[in-house]
């Protein structure tokens, strides 16, 4: 029995080969097409776990660009994919805290695993993967840079949730000659400060597991963890939980 | 059973808005006169008393935004700019057929948006008290003779008790029967789709003929009751079953609804204005009518009044009733009452009932609909 999970987001596309365990997994960006990111990032899954298309029992799509995607059996969301992949991970979990490009959310898991309560940001920016992009390219640094200079320095206080205003307050904090350290973990503080509002309007139990492309910089990882006061799970690779969910919902339904 | 067979009446009910046009131009040229209304605390008993015809306005479609937002800040509720952008921009029929306009002073934003509406329409403004104690009655009560008043003077007409009475008797069938129709979804799996019940119940406000509407919207409950003994439903028994609350919601602003339904949801119990909340009780008729009239309307648990608790104990009943999976929570951007009181909402319902609980922001345009897919659709799979 093998499943795939196919997880079309707005930045990038994912996907995992499931059969009991992770057999393969691809990332690439999702670009403008999000039907030909979806069949390409699969067909390369596929090459990586040595499997042909006919060995795939059942294919689930999830993510923004489920819709756009002809070959698959099932579509589930991002959020019912995101507690089953979270669980798989760590089955301790009872929060996940997701930050993708294009949104952000916070998951309440019950104990036996099913989705208790859920909450996304609204439909801006604010708080997602795409404001930190922004931001980053403002102060001509990669992420991997602003997750290493927002640690360990004092954030300056920037005000603006809205990526727009930020950028411009950003854009004035610079003119006044405040140090690029005091920016960037300003700008994390702001993305803290987001998700922990977030998580007022639903129950944040621990293990808290924290997955999405933001999760791959350690810095970041630090500093929202300490903001939490919670220590938290992150994956090795916190960019497949959903399609790795995603491959388990596929896998259970076989 | 699973299919669609669309009651015969259904397209009776979508041919209202059309129908009613021809027959209010007929009603003015005999001199009666049109009394437009926005608002669920507007007593049409006593418009009607008057001889007059009450009628709904226009306010529920993106369309005239664009036109309100010359004049009104844009993160105001779209409710209240659409309603206004229909009125400036001439767009309302029964907006322009309207002598009177009469408005209470629920919201900041609705009540100051009616002193605009004041310089294109003659306007009656209601005080309304937002607390709904004896005290609070009183007033209210003063308000309401105050209307009455004014519609006296206005159309040089004198309104007796017994007019009251007879007005007042006729709103309380057509609740009834409003009600009736609506309970009709209370079967498991309901007969009619939350889309269908809404077109109905919205396009019934714009019929001027209050006896031909309880007529039509008991044939319909008949219809529907009819089709559930044959086993005829757009739905199945784990079809999951939404009771829907917060905001106003009609034609036109239905996208979650839509979304709802389209995703294999069935919304059985609209709590809001134009559905429920206006049925849950009648004008008392054994009392002195503008008193009782004043009672009634008072009492609706609008985000207005504060507090507010007998709107979560409607919707805590109602969830019971209607025996609902899940509750959503519409809320318009810019709408703070509504969009606070969510907060309080959800808590209460925890304690109480501990039903899933989805509230959604949003406004009429559908530029979040992908995403609003994404968190109904999610809170679909978490109670199936």
């Amino acid at each position: 029995m093998i499943s795939a999970g196919i997880d079309v987001g707005s930045t990038a596309t994912k996907v995992v080969i499931f059969d009991g365990t992770i057999r393969s997994m691809a990332i690439a960006p999702t670009g403008w097409n999000p039907k030909e990111a979806g069949r390409n990032v699969f067909n390369e899954a596929l090459i990586k776990a040595g499997l042909q298309e006919r060995d795939i029992d059942r294919i689930v799509g999830t993510g923004y660009g489920r819709v756009s995607l002809s070959f698959i059996d099932k579509k589930v969301t991002e959020i019912t994919c995101h507690a089953k992949g979270a669980r798989f991970l760590f089955p301790q979990t009872r929060t996940i805290i997701d930050i993708g490009g294009q949104d952000s959310k916070v998951i309440a898991v019950a104990e036996d695993g099913s989705v208790a309560d859920f909450i996304m940001n609204d439909k801006c920016a604010a708080g997602t993967g795409r404001f930190l992009q922004v931001m980053t390219g403002i102060l001509d640094i990669t992420l991997d840079e602003l997750g290493q200079m927002a640690s360990g320095s004092k954030p300056a206080s920037i005000n603006s949730m809205c990526t727009v205003f930020a950028e411009s307050e950003i854009i004035g904090l610079l003119a006044q000659e405040v140090t690029k350290e005091a920016i960037a973990s300003g700008i994390v503080q702001t993305i803290a400060n987001k998700m922990i509002g977030l998580t007022s309007r639903v129950p944040c139990l621990e293990e808290i597991t924290f997955s999405g492309g933001v999760a791959n910089n350690p810095e970041i990882c630090a500093i929202l963890s300490s903001v939490f006061g919670a220590k938290f799970n992150i994956p090795d690779q916190p960019q497949i939980v959903g399609a790795l969910g995603a491959a388990i919902v596929g896998f259970e339904t076989i | 059973m699973e299919s669609k067979m669309e009651p015969n009446i259904l397209s009776e009910f979508e041919n209202l808005r059309a129908k009613s046009i021809i027959s209010i131009l007929a009603a003015k040229e005999e001199g009666r006169k049109v009394v437009g209304m926005y608002c669920l605390y507007s007593p049409a008993e006593i418009i009607m008393a008057a001889g007059a015809i009450p009628i709904s306005l226009c306010g529920t479609r993106q369309d005239p935004i664009a036109v309100a937002e010359k004049v009104l800040p844009r993160n105001l509720c779209p409710l209240i700019k659409s309603s206004y952008g229909f009125a400036a921009a001439g767009t309302c029929p029964y907006f322009n057929f309207s002598d009177l306009l009469i408005a209470e002073t629920t919201c900041d934003g609705k009540k100051k948006m009616y002193e605009l509406l004041s310089d294109l329409k003659p306007l009656h403004l209601l005080q309304l008290p937002q607390k709904q104690d004896e005290e609070a009655l009183q007033y209210w009560y003063g308000e309401v003779i105050k209307m009455k008043d004014r519609l006296e003077a206005e159309f040089s007409v004198t309104i007796t008790d017994q007019d009251l009475r007879e007005s007042i008797q006729l709103m309380n069938e057509e609740r009834r029967a409003l009600k009736d129709l609506q309970d009709i979804a209370k079967l498991k799996p309901s007969p009619i789709s939350g889309m269908d019940l809404l077109m109905a119940l919205y396009n019934r406000g714009f019929s001027i003929d209050k006896k031909e509407v309880v007529v039509m919207v008991d044939r319909l409950t008949l219809e529907l009751k009819e089709l559930h003994r044959q086993g005829v439903t757009p739905f199945n028994t784990k079809t999951p079953r939404i009771l829907l609350t917060g905001v106003p919601v009609g034609v036109g602003s239905d996208k979650v609804v839509q979304i709802i339904e389209e995703n294999g949801g069935n919304v059985v119990c609209f709590e809001s204005c134009g559905a429920y909340k206006g049925v849950v009780d009648q004008v008392d008729e054994a009392k002195e009518p503008l008193l009782a009239i004043a009672e009634k309307y008072l009492r609706t648990p609008c985000s207005c009044m504060s507090p507010n608790t007998a709107r979560f104990e409607l919707v805590e009943r109602l969830a019971d009733e209607f025996n609902v999976d899940g509750i959503v929570d519409l809320t318009w951007q810019g709408c703070h009452t509504y969009n606070i009181e969510s907060h309080s909402l959800k808590k209460y319902l925890q304690d109480k009932i501990n039903l899933p609980f989805l509230q959604i922001e949003t406004d009429y345009s559908e530029s979040d609909v992908e995403q609003l897919k994404v968190r109904i659709e999610a809170f679909l799979e978490m109670i199936s």
